[in-house]
């Protein structure tokens, strides 16, 4: 099973903010899983897919050369349930970012209502945890691909955001190698 | 220039906001581990409020001086040695080092810190 708790970026600006929506169907394990007789979204993984908003947010900062985790959820607060057939729209915003990890406020809304608010920290892993690698370049840029988010990214500026270039050589290196 | 009480209004903001504590329990005194309940990672959270809050820069050596607490040079048999200590109140001029003097085991270091530490080391920064 991949991992992925968001469908799509919707909205994506450099260093600021980042808008990603995740639709909720019936038929994923978590939703009958949970709560049998109330197929809820586990509030647990709607911090996830704001996590996975907001790392990927962070990351992009840098061009996606430190190795971003979520170090501490400050405050995660729900209104209401969300239920199958929701679409929840994530919406992360940079509160401050330096060189060792960011701060950023976290919504989750469904349609225009406010659903949840949590606060997330991420951290940049340091020396201390050299060699460990979190993802494949080419994986991981196939993943971004995949979440759309050079579709709808921006520089800070407003201009496309373009694909970092060591992502760039490590697909063309994949790809060269599988002929 | 923000006053003394503006400085303490805002780190309180950011303690009650970073470790979800109430703002009577952010009193002066309150040591940052012992009282509040700060963890490591939580050291991260506070840094990057206060630097938004007061629109400063914190190098991350000032308010933990791992540096020294883990060298050779100023650490033996887990004490910071009289040299260790003045380097300690060279580099944290804003903190009150005299109980931490009487016995200086590194492991009590963490939670020598107080509110009120913070908050003047935060004055220095920003001439209040």
């Amino acid at each position: 099973m991949r991992w992925f708790w968001i469908d799509r970026f919707v909205e994506f600006e450099s260093g600021l903010r980042a808008v990603a929506t995740k639709n909720i169907g019936l038929v994923e394990e978590q939703m009958d899983g949970y709560g049998p007789w109330l197929p809820l979204m586990p509030a647990s993984l709607i911090i996830e897919g704001l996590a996975q908003t907001g790392g990927l947010l962070v990351g992009e900062h840098n061009a996606f050369q430190e190795r971003v985790v979520l170090a501490k959820i400050g405050k995660a607060s729900f209104h209401r349930p969300a239920l199958a057939g929701d679409t929840l729209t994530y919406t992360v915003v940079v509160e401050n970012i330096q060189s060792d990890g960011a701060i950023c406020q976290g919504t989750s809304h469904i349609g225009d209502e406010l659903h949840g608010e949590v606060d997330l920290v991420f951290a940049h892993l340091d020396d201390r945890f050299q060699g460990v690698e979190m993802f494949d370049p080419a994986d991981f840029l196939r993943m971004l691909r995949l979440l759309r988010l050079f579709e709808v990214g921006r520089t800070d500026g407003g201009e496309p955001l373009k694909i970092p270039e060591h992502l760039l050589r490590a697909e063309r290196e994949e790809y060269a190698a599988s002929d | 220039m923000p006053t003394k009480e503006e400085v303490f209004e805002k780190v309180q903001e950011a303690l009650m906001d970073a470790l979800g504590v109430d703002d009577d329990e952010v009193t002066p005194s309150a040591t940052m581990v012992g009282d509040l309940g700060a963890e490591s990672i939580d050291f991260l959270d506070i840094v990057f409020r206060l630097e938004k809050a007061f629109e400063i820069e914190i190098p991350r050596s000032e308010l933990f001086p791992e540096d020294i607490l883990t060298s050779a040079e100023y650490v033996q048999d887990g004490k910071v040695t009289p040299e260790g200590v003045a380097e300690l109140k060279k580099r944290m001029p804003f903190a009150d080092l005299s109980k931490f003097e009487s016995n200086p085991v590194v492991q009590g270091f963490g939670n020598l810190l107080t509110v009120n530490d913070l908050c003047r080391y935060v004055e220095t920064k920003v001439g209040a």
